[in-house]
């Protein structure tokens, strides 16, 4: 066991295998581990992530599913208190126009009335008229005695 | 197996068994591979174990090429068998450095990988059979080889001087010439007291990378030599001392790899934090 010349190449040696291994060994292996290291916590992460937003749209869909349903009862009640309110208009309407038709009708009546009224004192006037014509044939001129039957028949 | 090797003994074999294949120089400046334990003590300082330095650099080299095909390939949805043990390793090296390493620097996450993996391949060539590989290399006339490179103090020292002059560097590059020598003598005595806190830091820090180094290669010469002593008994009985062992040996050189990543971790830490006072 005498220390001589091998201690130096062994030292040398050494040397050039740490340089190598720093150099060319250690990094790739190092990295390719951090990158997977990274790629599995990334993976991790994004899991998490699809859970919490499956979990986040399956809340938000009952909110709709809910917020729709609460949308349909709301258009059927107002769909309801609309037709109702659309029924009661058209009772109204419709009472006003039986109304209108009524009054009108009865006016009509009335001058109707009046109307045949006027034509049979007319008549009756022209029957009186030709009565008195024949009876007072001669004494009597229609044109003189205009006047005074005029005012018969106004009053009748 | 010293029963076929009736040439020689027991002390022969395991002294065979613990000399490196060694390249060095010659008194008369000629280089060669030693044979002999005189050509061996003749080279002294000046001379390579092939052995250790081919071990730990092809293992050195299946670590990084293994990791680096897994670095090329990474996919990151379906990652298949080895890339899951690259990862798991890579893990377990960073959660180390994370929970020891307070400052921030890219070098020592690798700095600690490449210790942690490529002390246990060496050390787990203590688990080939003691005899198989030199055997082999003899039949091919290769006269001695010691198969673990962690066996052999100057692979462990040549790691701990590295971790050594990494820890003076940024220890000087995050506090400052100033900051490192005071570190050295203000602690723990105070100013007036400054040569024995140089003594006692100083102490403190050589026995770093001295401790770090002599661990790792007491344990493993250890093991080898068990192995070795394992291996002179008859080969009828050997499976049954051999198995536990080496049963046994896979938690030290698992361990052994750990606890030097541990130590390099925590003292690159040191080095990049100042000391509170103690």
């Amino acid at each position: 066991m005498n220390i001589n010349l091998t201690l130096v190449g062994q030292l040398i040696m050494f040397a050039m295998f740490t340089w190598f291994c720093m150099k060319f060994v250690w990094p790739p292996i190092v990295i390719a581990m951090e990158e997977r290291r990274k790629r599995i916590e990334e993976g991790l992460l994004a899991a998490e992530k699809g859970m919490h937003e499956k979990e986040e749209a399956h809340k938000k869909s009952k909110e709709i599913i809910k917020e729709s349903k609460e949308k349909a009862a709301h258009i059927i009640t107002n769909a309801k208190s609309q037709a109702a309110s659309i029924v009661e208009d058209s009772k109204e309407l419709a009472s006003i126009e039986a109304e209108k038709i009524k009054n009108r009708t009865t006016a009509e009546l009335e001058q109707d009335t009046i109307k045949a009224k006027n034509e049979l004192k007319n008549q009756i006037s022209d029957l009186v008229m030709k009565g008195v014509s024949v009876i007072l044939e001669k004494e009597v001129d229609s044109k003189n005695h205009k006047e005074i039957l005029n005012k018969l028949t106004q009053s009748l | 197996m010293a029963t076929t090797d009736s040439a020689l003994s027991s002390g022969e074999y395991i002294k065979h068994h613990l000399q490196n294949l060694t390249y060095g120089r010659f008194s008369d400046g000629s280089w060669g591979i030693a044979h002999g334990a005189d050509e061996f003590k003749e080279m002294g300082f000046w001379a390579f174990h092939i052995d250790t330095l081919g071990f730990s650099l092809v293992l050195g080299v299946l670590f990084l090429f293994l990791f680096y095909k897994a670095g090329r390939n990474m996919t990151v949805e379906t990652p298949g068998g080895f890339q899951n043990f690259v990862e798991s390793v890579i893990d377990f090296v960073n959660d180390n450095v994370r929970g020891s390493f307070k400052g921030k620097n890219p070098l020592v996450a690798p700095l600690a990988l490449t210790c942690f993996i490529w002390i246990i391949l060496m050390n787990t060539m203590d688990l080939v059979p003691v005899d198989l590989l030199p055997r082999i290399a003899s039949l091919m006339g290769v006269e001695y080889l010691k198969v673990v490179p962690t066996a052999d103090p100057n692979a462990t020292f040549g790691m701990s001087i590295g971790i050594f002059i990494l820890m003076i560097y940024y220890s000087i590059k995050q506090k400052g010439i100033g900051g490192f020598v005071g570190e050295l003598t203000l602690h723990p005595f105070g100013k007036a007291m400054f040569p024995v806190n140089l003594l006692l830091e100083g102490v403190g820090l050589l026995a770093k990378p001295v401790s770090l180094a002599l661990r790792l290669f007491g344990n493993m010469y250890a093991g080898e030599l068990i192995f070795i002593l394992i291996a002179l008994f008859p080969f009828y009985m050997q499976w049954a001392l051999s198995l536990p062992w080496a049963i046994f040996h896979i938690l030290i050189v698992l361990l052994q790899g750990f606890i030097f990543m541990v130590l390099v971790i925590v003292y690159m830490d040191m080095a990049h934090t100042k000391a509170t006072d103690h």
